[in-house]
């Protein structure tokens, strides 16, 4: 077993280990950890295929940010202290039906289908320069139009999110 | 094949992390860990964006662009839900989904 592997064994036990425990804890707070860790192991999984830029972004962005937002809505919502309700058999016997049989059929396909096995790919870091340039180029392989598009649409949810938010004067 | 780890692992690793944010999907109750679940599905999407384009196609990067685009999409619509969230909790004061029937009938 190489490093590579043995890395991304470590990285895929704590991804599924704790997204498991993220959808059973009774506990919502504890919840959140959990995803925290699910999300830095993502990032960990990005650092493995070279993608440091990603790595990085999934870091602040989503460990960063979004984690620490859930925690604030959580706090502001809930008590600490307080246990969810154990969800009833009713819903928990479909619910695994449905994921179950997803899954299965999911991997049973994954491992029938044929990907090319003789491409092997370079373990080079991708440069910044190259992901910058691309980012507001408006050639063949740009994305010019997205990135001006997401910035809209960052700046709707700001806004939004501001309005729904803010207190009303009644 | 990505310095021996096959593509089939990475593929395997994002299905089961999408199922098990569709099966926390279907059994929670509170908003809160409802968002939480489908993080975890949207996650799982780019794990596998970011393995197909590492291994299948390794010297272009629109897996990587994909994956930034809905990180970006997914901060925007976590910012919002938890505005309606809190909106909700102010109105009602509990954020169970079974016990907001205000439009009912």
């Amino acid at each position: 077993m190489t490093a590579n592997q043995l890395m991304f064994a470590v990285f895929a036990a704590i991804i599924i280990i704790f997204s498991i425990l993220t959808v059973t804890s009774r506990r919502i707070l504890r919840a959140a950890t959990f995803l925290l860790f699910v999300l830095v192991a993502t990032g960990g999984m990005y650092f493995l295929l070279r993608f440091n830029f990603l790595a990085a972004i999934q870091l602040t962005l989503y460990a960063g940010g979004i984690v620490v937002l859930i925690i604030f809505s959580i706090l502001l919502t809930s008590h600490i202290a307080e246990k969810l309700e154990a969800p009833s058999w009713k819903k928990i016997i479909p619910a695994l039906l449905a994921s179950g049989f997803g899954a299965v059929i999911t991997i049973a396909t994954i491992l029938q289908y044929n990907f090319p096995a003789e491409v092997v790919a370079t373990s080079e870091r991708t440069d910044i320069r190259v992901i910058a340039k691309s980012l507001i180029s408006t050639e063949k392989f740009g994305y010019a139009l997205p990135f001006e598009v997401i910035s809209i649409l960052l700046l709707a949810a700001m806004v939004g999110a501001i309005i729904l938010a803010k207190k009303r004067k009644d | 094949m990505f310095e021996g780890v096959p593509l089939h692992w990475f593929l395997i690793t994002g299905t089961i992390m999408f199922f098990v944010g569709i099966y926390g999907f279907l059994v929670r109750k509170n908003l809160i860990t409802i968002l939480m679940s489908i993080e975890l599905i949207l996650n799982s999407v780019n794990i596998n964006f970011v393995a197909f384009n590492k291994i299948l196609y390794s010297d272009r990067l629109e897996g990587m662009f994909f994956t930034i685009f809905i990180i970006a999409v997914a901060a925007a619509e976590a910012s919002v839900a938890i505005a309606i969230i809190l909106n909700i909790y102010r109105r009602l004061v509990n954020i169970d989904v079974e016990k907001m029937n205000e439009m009912k009938y």
